[in-house]
């Protein structure tokens, strides 16, 4: 390929790498929120109250439809009108957070649906509370269903992070754009970028595979 | 200033950059459903360099983000001597992306025809190529349509992506608003407001409507 | 509202019978399942319930496992209201999950598709009730379970998952897990229908031996009228959500007195 330059590549590789470090805690911290908020957002659209179930399932609809992009400014810009100042990580934790809730909400739902009534049923003939039946008999059935999709989420939120970068997190294309200016090149540091996302999602698919495998194993279903 | 009087008066920067994003969103959802089309069909092809095209092209746009996509495009490639106007560059990764997603529709879609319609088609001696156009391609349609209602919603999503290398779509006149009158919580506020009803008023009902119209022609509702 | 001067707060007297229906009427929208069911089975007793599919047979159970609602009447369990509870003013009101919660206690069930916990071995499978709900050590439960497990004849799988069992294998396990519970009352949900018929012998072959050594109250809905006869001591032939003829089974199989228990027994010989 013209014009690239290797010793170019080494002396920024190690501010990717530092970056990449960057990239990959934002989608697990990001992944964490989305992972607790969307059980409860799940949850909640599965109770008797139907105000309940009816707010949560349109904001989980609004929040679905708008970009990312958008709600991550919405999150850092809005706070400091109303006193309340974030920090870039901390605001884009909390909207990446969100976004994710809303989508892991739904691969929740479907794995909760996909246990068959006769499995409610017996834990009721067991005379089990409902927070025994959630924690004892549903949702360790509803995980190896919901593997997938939480998987594919997970690769999703990672590739997302790139936006942290519009209020100054310093994740991977953050970097780029920082050397891309300083140097006036902007081809290694985005082609390594793109390498770098390469890199680490495609191997991710087949880990996912994997890890469905082992929970499918660990549960005792084929 | 509440919500009302700032959409009072900024309502024509607004709409002008909604503008900008319901075109964009037009030209890259054309593409992304040719390229979604073409590769589908690729992945599936009976040679295996076609095929190795085809998982290529959707893996190095699956495996990368959006924004990366849209950088490379429009700074990289004017390196090797393809300059792209910032417009253009922004239907062409958004639209590439999407393709990328929608190949992989495509290809459950096709494999979702069962066997027997297949073998109906041969057994009537057909061509492949009239197979897949007259008895295959329909019944695939039908079947992955609810799933692009998703993948549009997604796009829509994806062009306010643009808005980084300045084409002055919704998103782009927003942050503007923002950074002269810093009235955050109204300007982007509105924002979310003009895309939630983009997506959920025009373009979900479009696709349902396009679902109901689809099963109805192949004799299913 | 319906008026429940009519049932009293608590069964007494001598002989007061283990399950009782009250006048129990069960509808989804306009279809009426069953009309002003009054039923009792005293303790001890292995009662059948039979019947064209669509009787309301299985209804019958369903509601004693509280698996339903009922639209009107009262359910008595030992004695105690089921579906009620003790309310302002010395009369019935519906019952609260809480007491719900108590009187469950008193009944066990196996269903149709076994319905065992797929992500549990069959050990873990009857140890869970007594562990979570009853809140005996580990060790009790296991001692339990495995003993129930000798019963059924499925202590030599006990570490199985229920995917690497039989559908005979899976139902005894099944019964092994219920009786954990020490009900006073079991029901069993048409449990031979999805099965093999070369493995019904080994599930009936269980019921028979808890009906023979146990003094448990029974109620089964079965389409097994062979079993019925030999093993209950009634038999309840259900018609349109009515109890059309009821009696020890050599009667009601021997000599039924209505047209339709006459005809629903012809059909079902012509159909072996």
């Amino acid at each position: 390929m013209f014009d690239w330059k290797w010793e170019f590549v080494w002396e920024i590789l190690p501010r990717l790498v530092q970056a990449t470090g960057n990239t990959l805690i934002a989608a697990g911290a990001g992944y964490g929120i989305a992972l607790v908020l969307g059980l409860v957002l799940a949850i909640a659209q599965r109770t008797p109250y139907r105000l309940l179930t009816f707010v949560v399932r349109e904001l989980v609809e609004f929040i679905r439809s708008t970009p990312l992009l958008l709600q991550i400014f919405f999150v850092f810009y809005v706070g400091p009108q109303f006193g309340l100042r974030l920090s870039p990580w901390m605001s884009g934790m909390i909207a990446i957070g969100l976004h994710y809730s809303c989508y892991l909400s739904e691969v929740y739902r479907g794995g909760l649906d996909s246990v068959p009534r006769g499995q409610w049923e017996a834990a009721t003939a067991l005379n089990m509370t409902v927070v025994q039946k959630y924690r004892r008999i549903i949702i360790p059935q509803a995980i190896v269903p919901a593997v997938p999709g939480f998987g594919n989420y997970l690769v999703g939120i990672f590739k997302d992070t790139p936006m942290l970068s519009v209020i100054g997190v310093a994740e991977l294309i953050h970097t780029a754009n920082a050397i891309g200016s300083e140097h006036y090149r902007f081809l290694e540091p985005y082609t390594l970028v793109g390498l770098i996302f390469l890199a680490i999602s495609l191997p991710a698919a087949g880990m996912i595979k994997v890890f469905e495998n082992f929970v499918r194993r660990r549960m005792g279903m084929k | 200033m509440s919500l009302f009087e700032f959409v009072m008066q900024y309502w024509p920067r607004l709409l002008v950059g909604t503008g900008m994003t319901v075109a964009q969103f037009f030209l890259a959802a054309i593409l992304g459903i040719v390229i979604s089309l073409a590769m589908g069909l690729l992945k599936l092809a009976p040679s295996r360099p076609m095929r190795a095209f085809a998982i290529t092209y959707i893996e190095i746009f699956r495996g990368t983000s959006l924004l990366v996509q849209l950088y490379w495009i429009f700074f990289v490639l004017p390196l090797f001597g393809f300059s792209i106007d910032k417009f253009t560059a922004g239907y062409l990764a958004v639209g590439m992306n999407i393709g990328a997603y929608g190949a992989e529709l495509v290809r459950g879609g096709i494999l979702s025809v069962p066997k027997g319609q297949w073998e109906a088609a041969l057994a009537i001696n057909m061509t492949p190529a009239q197979r897949m156009r007259r008895i295959i391609l329909p019944q695939a349609l039908v079947n992955m349509l609810p799933p692009w209602g998703n993948l549009m919603i997604e796009l829509l999503k994806g062009t306010a992506l643009v808005s980084l290398i300045s084409v002055a779509d919704l998103m782009f006149e927003t942050k503007q608003i923002n950074g002269s009158t810093f009235l955050s919580a109204q300007a982007f506020g509105a924002a979310l407001i003009i895309y939630y009803v983009l997506a959920r008023f025009m373009v979900t009902p479009f696709m349902r409507w396009l679902e109901r119209y689809m099963a109805r022609k192949m004799g299913r509702a | 509202m319906e008026d429940m001067s009519g049932y009293p707060l608590e069964l007494t007297g001598e002989n007061i019978p283990m399950v009782s229906f009250k006048k129990v009427r069960k509808s989804y929208g306009s279809l009426t399942v069953l009309d002003d069911l009054d039923l009792d089975v005293n303790a001890g007793e292995m009662v059948s319930i039979i019947g064209p599919s669509g009787s309301g047979k299985t209804t019958v159970l369903r509601m004693l496992m509280t698996l339903e609602t009922i639209n009107s009447g009262v359910i008595y369990v030992d004695g105690k209201p089921l579906t009620h509870m003790p309310g302002k003013g010395g009369k019935l009101v519906p019952a609260s999950a809480r007491h719900l919660h108590e009187r469950r206690a008193d009944i066990g069930m196996c269903f149709q598709h076994f319905n065992l916990f797929p992500h549990m071995t069959a050990l873990e499978n009857c140890m869970e009730g007594p562990v979570q709900v009853l809140g005996l050590s580990k060790a009790e439960a296991r001692d339990r379970s495995e003993e129930l497990l000798e019963l059924v004849g499925m202590i030599g799988k006990k570490d199985q998952h229920p995917s690497r069992l039989s559908g005979g294998q899976q139902q005894r396990v099944a019964i092994a897990r219920a009786l954990a519970m020490r009900p006073k009352v079991m029901l069993f949900d048409e449990v031979t229908s999805a099965l093999d018929p070369e493995v019904i012998g080994e599930v009936t072959n269980v019921i028979r031996k808890l009906v023979s050594e146990h003094n448990l109250t029974m109620l089964m809905v079965t389409h097994q009228m062979g079993f019925a006869r030999d093993i209950s001591d009634r038999v309840c032939f259900f018609y349109d959500g009515k109890i059309e003829e009821q009696g020890p089974p050599a009667d009601l199989f021997g000599k039924p007195q209505r047209e339709r228990t006459q005809q629903f027994l012809s059909a079902v010989r012509e159909a072996i």
